[in-house]
């Protein structure tokens, strides 16, 4: 309270603009920072002409929360609880690709079992945040059921991380070299009920949209791109895929065993917010597949790489030996030897190529980390999107793309 | 999927056309090529890489900037360009050194679209001048602010704050 | 209706008639269970909010079934998620848009100190500019536990007495925000 409290007043916005021009008056609105329909804090300065878009002027940066400054200070074991704080609906994604940059910079080699279980783990939370990004869709034109519905899907997904991590939504799941416990017999049992229930509430929750009439007239031919257009702005993940452009990291630079399953990436035409809803929807019957492939597959194995400068060593021994004592205060204290090096690494998180460059000096903690956030890059594209179609459309068009404001502002 | 290039066919092919201006190349652990391009002509290479018809990078990945104070003033601050190759699924990274006290740079964002927020995000926290941007101001601090908070010299923390007592936390 | 009889050892309510209660029993008790809530969501607490809104933990059940996101309507904010300095005069700006009686809620730890991002563009907590009345803490925080938060906000909306938005205290408070308050009509 001492602080000055006068800097945040906050500045009367101006009158409301009108020139008076043949079609007719333009009129300033403010669509956000915080508004039901924006499902994340952005601003949107639009000028309308009646219903229709002329122009948008977009703020972001009212979630920064200095991730990148953060992350040189913290060791790096420590960055993981950051790192699920990037695309909060599928932080596992997140967690595992940050594990495989330190592993990639180290030289790590991780056991067959823990890459089958990072790829259930990952497409799991896939799954998860397409059911958000889709529900929500639903949502802002008004069908608030399948928002219902799903979520009662997302808490067993939920109850699956929690057997393995503790915790639902920000997971800080696995470690370097691996998992800090292996699936237990009550992850066996949700997932086997998960794969066996889920794919039938699936299908009733795509037959309320896919072909409904209401549904189709609010989203075909609404908020479209190009695929030129798209690969110019940097798009990625289901929004570039729902353009018309095949790009996967999963497939085009695949890590953690995902060339040994087989699955199909859908592939849209018009890039509109249609698409987009099917693509995803497409997505989560693909990710079904690998997970029932990964887990019938599922090899014997240790769960975690043996390398105890990185992975705490079992606490039985760290008070019995030598070793395991020193070893674990070192981790503890964060000094890993990370070799000095430079990495980029990308996964394919739910929005896209989710990319790590890493930058270490030999150090506790990196000397430069920087994420390349998917939703940052294309939601510059939204102006363009959305510029000649109504205010409606533009709300439509916002929560298909799956801008994540975690993600969008780091 | 296997790269259709090799690092050395493309290192050769831009070395040719641009010659000196070309710089070290950097081994790093990741096998992508690193180039150390020349600040003025940045610009000049990427816009030939777009161009280029068997190479085809088209695709701008990512632009950050970094500082490093070790390094002598006229080399303090870089900016890495990331750029792929969808088609030949090939990876570069080219690197410019900018001096700290006038770090200016071409802006790419007329052969990349992409490019507009990603150097604006470099501009507020190094402040890496892009000349040509269309907007370069602050994109995700406040408006208000009057230095660039990821070089080394600043404090994570918010050194306004009175009510945490530092000998508590650490520092 | 007509009369009503039971068996056993207690008195029938004729629902004719009177009740004798106080007012701020009765307006207390009709408060806390229709609360408007503004969602203020900013980020992973928010998901978890979504989550309390979601069929397994229904916040429903506690009224709250229509979330007003215009401050105009709204009784509850609840603050879910990182505030950032930029974003402060924003949501300064949706509180003085309630109207009174107005209570909030700050869920998570980002919204109650800052959380674990103490750095230079997070605001350490709203409490430094609106006041707080329960603060939830967690990252995120379970939905048991905003709901938790929220029977909190309900006992005290249960026993707040009717004249507290025009005492003295509350003024000084909402003076120390430098918050105006047109409630005395001054």
């Amino acid at each position: 309270m001492s602080e000055d409290l006068e800097k945040y007043k906050m500045n009367v916005p101006a009158e409301l603009e009108s020139e008076d021009t043949i079609e007719g008056e333009i009129a300033t609105l403010n669509l956000g920072p915080t508004h039901p329909a924006t499902h994340g804090i952005f601003q949107n300065i639009l000028k309308v002409d009646g219903e229709k878009i002329l122009s948008s002027e977009q703020t972001v940066g009212y979630i920064h929360r200095a991730f990148e400054k953060l992350a040189e200070r913290r060791p790096f074991h420590q960055i993981a609880p950051i790192t699920d704080r990037l695309n909060y609906c599928s932080s596992p994604i997140n967690n595992i690709g940050w594990h495989m940059t330190v592993e990639k910079l180290s030289g790590i080699e991780v056991p067959k079992r823990v890459q089958y279980m990072r790829v259930i783990i990952m497409e799991l939370a896939r799954i998860a945040d397409h059911l958000i990004c889709n529900s929500v869709i639903g949502v802002d034109t008004g069908a608030l059921t399948g928002f219902t519905w799903m979520f009662i899907e997302r808490e067993r997904i939920y109850d699956m991380y929690e057997e393995i991590c503790g915790a639902r939504l920000t997971t800080n799941i696995g470690r370097i070299g691996g998992f800090e416990r292996d699936f237990t017999e009550g992850f066996h049992k949700k997932i086997q009920d998960f794969l066996a229930t889920f794919p039938k509430r699936f299908e009733e929750f795509d037959s309320m949209f896919l072909r409904n009439r209401i549904f189709m007239d609010r989203t075909i031919g609404v908020g479209g791109i190009s695929a030129e257009r798209a690969l110019n702005y940097g798009f990625v993940g289901p929004n570039l895929r729902a353009a018309g452009v095949d790009y996967d990291v999963r497939v085009h630079s695949p890590y953690s065993s995902y060339e040994d399953f087989e699955f199909d990436i859908p592939v849209g035409t018009a890039g509109d917010t249609y698409d987009r809803f099917c693509v995803r929807q497409e997505e989560v019957r693909q990710s079904l597949r690998i997970i029932n492939q990964a887990y019938k597959n599922l090899p014997e194995g240790p769960y975690h790489a043996d390398i105890p400068e990185f992975y705490l060593p079992k606490k039985a021994d760290v008070y019995n030996k030598m070793e395991a004592l020193i070893y674990h205060f070192k981790i503890i204290m964060g000094e890993t030897p990370v070799p000095a090096g430079e990495v980029y690494h990308s996964v394919e998180g739910g929005n896209g190529e989710l990319g790590y460059y890493l930058i270490s000096d030999g150090g506790r903690t990196p000397y430069r980390l920087q994420f390349r956030r998917p939703c940052f890059i294309y939601y510059q594209a939204y102006p363009e999107m959305i510029t000649g179609q109504s205010l409606s459309d533009a709300v439509v068009t916002l929560s298909s793309l799956n801008v994540i404001a975690g993600e969008l502002d780091a | 999927m296997e790269s259709k290039l090799t690092n050395d066919q493309v290192l050769s092919a831009i070395r040719a056309q641009f010659g000196e201006v070309i710089g070290e190349e950097q081994q790093t652990t990741d096998g992508i090529l690193n180039v150390f391009v020349d600040a003025t002509k940045s610009h000049d290479i990427i816009e030939w890489l777009y161009k280029h018809a068997d190479f085809k990078v088209q695709f701008l990945t990512n632009i950050t900037g970094i500082h490093i104070p070790e390094n002598d003033p006229e080399n303090e601050l870089m900016v890495v360009y990331h750029l792929h190759s969808l088609q030949n699924n090939f990876r570069l990274r080219l690197k410019a050194n900018l001096s700290i006290d006038n770090p200016t740079i071409g802006t790419i964002t007329d052969v990349f679209s992409a490019a507009n927020w990603l150097e604006r995000e470099t501009y507020d926290f190094f402040g890496i001048i892009f000349e040509g941007h269309p907007n370069l101001v602050r994109i995700l601090n406040e408006d208000s602010m009057d230095y660039f908070p990821m070089r080394k010299q600043y404090h994570l923390e918010d050194e306004t704050r009175q009510d945490k007592d530092n000998r508590f936390f650490g520092r | 209706m007509g009369k009503v009889t039971a068996e056993g050892d207690f008195k029938a309510i004729n629902y004719e008639g009177f009740q004798l209660t106080t007012l701020d029993t009765v307006i207390g008790a009709a408060r806390m269970n229709s609360l408007w809530p503004l969602p203020f969501a900013t980020s992973c607490c928010g998901i978890e909010y979504m989550a309390s809104m979601a069929p397994n933990y229904d916040i429903a059940r506690f009224g709250m079934e229509r979330m007003s996101f215009s401050p105009r309507q709204a009784d509850l904010l609840i603050v879910a998620g990182t505030i950032s300095k930029k974003l402060a005069p924003v949501l300064r700006q949706v509180y003085e848009q309630m109207s009174e009686p107005k209570w909030v809620l700050s869920v998570g730890a980002c919204a109650s100190s800052g959380g674990i991002f103490d750095t230079y563009s997070v605001l350490q907590g709203i409490d430094r500019v609106i006041p707080v009345d329960v603060y939830v803490p967690g990252c995120p925080p379970r939905p048991e536990q905003i709901i938790d938060g929220i029977m909190n906000i309900q006992a005290l909306v249960k026993h707040e007495s009717l004249r507290r938005r025009y005492s003295p205290e509350y003024k000084d408070l909402l003076d120390s925000y430098k918050i105006e308050n047109d409630i005395n009509g001054k």
